[in-house]
């Protein structure tokens, strides 16, 4: 039985099912995502400028409200980082606060 | 109480104002600077740039970043003297010295342990051209497509003394 799955990381109770599922460990449930990766360690950015309006600008919906983490895969100390830039820029008219 | 800490300043003056009001401004703040014998390091006029709301019935507003380099009483009065100013609609004091120390020394460790794994897998310590994936960054870029409103601040020029 263990062979059978071959050490597939997330594959849990499924073992019959596994041939189906050709896209390969997709978590149960849900539908695939892609691994979010923190946009700001990927390129090696470590100034988030708030004067950056084009950096920012992905991290706000169209709402204007800051994208969660969860979202956004953003790591910790960079949403951190990014949200008193983000702050900032809103301060000096460079994105909005809210839109509608 | 010697202090040299780096400061930004920005400020935005009404869209009504002219380019001598403008220039007026700058020599006003440097005034400033030199009685606290501060030193101006940059200065960057943005111009005329969209407001992203309304600001007391302006919907554009002019720019200028000003790199300052002096102590906090200096600033302190710099923030004074632009809150009492009309012209002046929104203005940031910004400490940076403090932060782009911490970026170089991240960036440092970071080429550090780069050069140490390199050197230990046998290979010269700096990414040769050509190297790797070869993959660009850019490609994987969704800066500028949907939020791109390409409104972004325009040429940076020095103000004249």
């Amino acid at each position: 039985m263990s062979e059978e799955r071959g050490g597939r990381g997330r594959g849990g109770a499924k073992g019959r099912d596994a041939d189906k599922n050709k896209g390969g460990d997709r978590p149960r449930g849900g539908f695939f995502r892609r691994r979010r990766v923190c946009k700001f360690c990927a390129e090696k950015i470590d100034y988030i400028n708030y004067k950056d309006v084009r950096l920012l600008m992905p991290f706000l919906p169209e709402r204007g409200k800051i994208q969660p983490r969860r979202i956004s895969g953003t790591c910790a100390l960079h949403q951190r980082k990014l949200q008193t830039a983000i702050k900032r820029a809103r301060q000096l008219a460079l994105i909005p606060y809210v839109t509608d | 109480m010697s202090t040299n800490r780096q400061y930004e300043l920005v400020y935005v003056l009404t869209p009504e104002s002219s380019d001598e009001q403008v220039a007026e401004m700058h020599t006003q703040i440097e005034q400033i600077v030199q009685r606290f014998t501060g030193t101006i390091d940059k200065t960057e006029n943005w111009g005329r740039r969209k407001l992203a709301y309304e600001i007391g019935h302006h919907r554009e507003g002019i720019y200028v970043v000003e790199t300052i380099t002096g102590s906090g009483e200096l600033m302190k009065e710099i923030d004074r003297r632009l809150r009492v100013l009309d012209a002046v609609i929104r203005h940031l004091i910004v400490r940076v010295d403090e932060e782009l120390r911490v970026a170089e020394r991240t960036r440092d460790a970071r080429k550090a342990t780069q050069a140490r794994r390199r050197t230990a897998r046998g290979l010269p310590p700096e990414p040769q051209p050509g190297e790797g994936r070869g993959d660009n960054m850019d490609q994987d870029d969704d800066r500028g497509d949907k939020y791109d409103r390409g409104d972004r601040y325009g040429d940076k020029y020095e103000v004249q003394r």
